[in-house]
């Protein structure tokens, strides 16, 4: 059970909120990896979720809101249902990546940190994400996709509108 | 996700599970999993680190340190707990070689935590990876449930007595928290600004307790090195540089991949003959070595072996191994820019060469990519760089000032001409397009 009378989280993160603060030496540690899920069920940091989150770890909300403004994949502000990032440093640029990013540019029809009037798509630009070897790439929520063409970029819009889910392991349209 | 590639001239140790499904703990263990670590219980401390000295293994983050040295460093006595804290907060453009590692091996970074933790006397290990690999924190969250489930983690490891436990977990966006202290500052739930050092973290780190930080690689090398010996190991790499690392080629290549290759291949035939050569048949204009921070190479230059030693020789570094291809149609300055523009948002802002020095270089090199430069650009924007060289706490501030000389002293001419060339021209493209995500 939460310690929180009024918890704005769903039972099963409340509960992995209440696991989380109790494994680490500190329970501070635990406020990186609270941000992350909270901005996963919620969408973003909202001030309830500040709010919440102090309670549980014994800090103030300003503390909160000194560690959240450092991180650059916390956002204070809803994001599409997809949050589009494309990856536009060196070996992504060199492969293509600025052609990525201006399909997806155009195609959605909004710029950087903009969001489709639908809610459906939201675009960003972003520093390199690890895909190096497999450029150029984009990640779309935690999924990732690689080895791009504007094509493919198409068909992957195309089934995340219609809903098809992506497995964690990277199914892809390649 | 991520394609598997190789080459006859791979010498796969910390990849040899690679496609295996050793993600699943049955499987690892039946390729000889978990069995370097109950060697390292029943031996004890001073054979782990006497093994891991003899295998002339230096850490695959980038700085190149000796691992067993490092382990050696901490105190045996310490009234506070240790911790060892693998850094998987891979986050250097040109380097994904953690991610294939974690992707297909994260029981090796498990096992090899274990070791090093037995080797410090430490009874609690973190493995953290970057916000950006939350699909891999998946895979490595159920190899930790799976080990307790076995009775491998948690207390009394393989009934033997001995207790260790393993706390995964993602930073959420920052490159600044793969240098060390700062990767500590995150995990202890703050900004993640640089540490000063002295202290460091062998003697006072995470949770003010002795701390040994390696990088994932490195950690999931320990494994090997125990089952095959800390001597062979040494001898399958060069000179002072033991064992194999793994090396992702990107870029202009026909086969851009990670592979494993021996410490001290050649990097020409890295390029030419594991990766493929020249994608499309062009012709190599430059080498960015072992990560975006590391000093260019011209394409007359790559004939060196890549290791520590040889790389620095060559007046480079071997950094992370993540090798960047590019080709003759490259503009470097238009690849200077990009990379510029990446330390300039990444600087946490603490030491004002860095904050400002990032900054001033961006807004120059932006000018006269758009074409309003003049030759003097380019010795204001050494003489910035230069600036920031050594007055940092931490090394980001030379990670974005020895590429920047390199890219302004071995490529001044093209420099010069674009500025003369682009006097009177319009912007290629706009300014937003450019740097849109700072």
């Amino acid at each position: 059970m939460s310690e929180i009378a009024n918890t704005i989280f769903s039972p099963e993160t409340a509960a992995r909120f209440d696991h989380l603060v109790t494994i680490y030496p500190l329970k501070r540690s635990a406020l990186v990896p609270m941000l992350l899920y909270a901005q996963d069920e919620i969408g973003y940091i909202s001030d309830a979720v500040i709010s919440e989150i102090a309670q549980r770890i014994d800090l103030l909300e300003l503390d909160v809101r000194n560690v959240l403004s450092y991180y650059s994949m916390l956002r204070t502000k809803p994001a599409g249902k997809y949050n589009v990032q494309v990856c536009t440093n060196i070996s992504c640029m060199l492969r293509g990546g600025y052609e990525i990013l201006d399909h997806c540019k155009h195609k959605l029809g909004i710029g950087h940190k903009g969001t489709t009037p639908d809610g459906v798509f939201s675009l960003e630009e972003v520093e390199c994400i690890g895909a190096c070897c497999w450029a150029p790439a984009i990640q779309i929520n935690y999924d990732f996709h690689d080895d791009l063409t504007t094509e493919k970029v198409d068909v992957l819009f195309q089934m995340y509108r219609d809903g098809l889910s992506f497995d964690a392991t990277g199914k892809d349209v390649k | 996700m991520p394609s598997l590639v190789s080459h006859p001239d791979e010498v796969k140790v910390v990849s040899r599970r690679f496609g295996l499904g050793a993600t699943d703990i049955d499987k690892y263990v039946e390729l000889d999993g978990y069995k370097a670590v109950q060697q390292a219980i029943a031996k004890g401390p001073e054979w782990i680190i006497t093994e891991m000295k003899a295998s002339g293994l230096r850490g695959r983050g980038g700085a190149g340190f000796p691992t067993g040295m490092k382990w050696s460093f901490v105190p045996k006595q310490s009234e506070k707990p240790k911790y060892v804290l693998v850094n998987g907060d891979e986050s250097e453009p040109g380097t994904c070689k953690d991610h294939v590692l974690f992707l297909h091996d994260p029981h090796a970074v498990i096992e090899g935590t274990m070791i090093a933790g037995l080797a410090i006397g430490s009874k609690l290990g973190f493995i953290y990876l970057r916000g950006e690999y939350r699909y891999l924190l998946k895979i490595v969250e159920k190899a930790v449930a799976d080990a307790y489930a076995k009775g491998f983690l948690g207390k009394n490891i393989f009934g033997t007595g001995v207790d260790f436990d393993i706390i995964t977990q993602t930073g959420a966006g920052a490159y600044e928290v793969g240098e060390e202290s700062a990767l500590m500052e995150s995990l202890e739930g703050k900004r993640g600004v640089p540490r000063i050092k002295p202290p460091f973290p062998a003697v006072v780190g995470l949770y003010g307790g002795p701390t040994v930080i390696n990088n994932a690689e490195t950690i999931a090398n320990a494994p090997h090195i125990l089952l095959m010996g800390g001597e062979a190991y040494a001898k399958l790499g060069s000179e002072r540089n033991g064992g194999t690392r793994l090396f992702g080629i990107s870029g202009h290549v026909e086969r851009p991949g990670v592979y494993e290759l021996p410490m001290g291949y050649n990097l020409k035939r890295a390029i030419y003959e594991v990766a493929g050569g020249i994608k499309d048949g062009k012709k190599l204009k430059a080498v960015v070595p072992g990560g975006s921070s590391c000093p260019v190479m011209t394409a007359d230059e790559i004939d060196v072996g890549l290791d520590f030693d040889q790389m620095g020789k060559a007046g480079t570094m071997l950094g992370s191994g993540g090798i960047v291809v590019l080709d003759e149609t490259v503009s470097i300055v238009e690849f200077a820019l990009r990379t510029i523009a990446f330390y300039q948002h990444e600087s946490c802002g603490w030491c004002i060469p860095c904050r400002e020095g990032t900054d001033w270089i961006k807004k120059t090199l932006t000018r006269v990519y758009n074409g309003g430069g003049n030759k003097k650009d380019v010795d204001n924007v050494q003489y910035l760089a230069e600036n920031m060289l050594g007055r940092t706490f931490c090394p980001l501030g030379d990670a974005a000032a020895m590429p920047t000389i390199a890219f302004v002293k071995k490529f001044r001419k093209e420099f010069e001409d674009y500025i003369e060339g682009h006097k009177a021209g319009t912007p290629i493209i706009t300014v937003e397009q450019l740097v849109g995500a700072h």
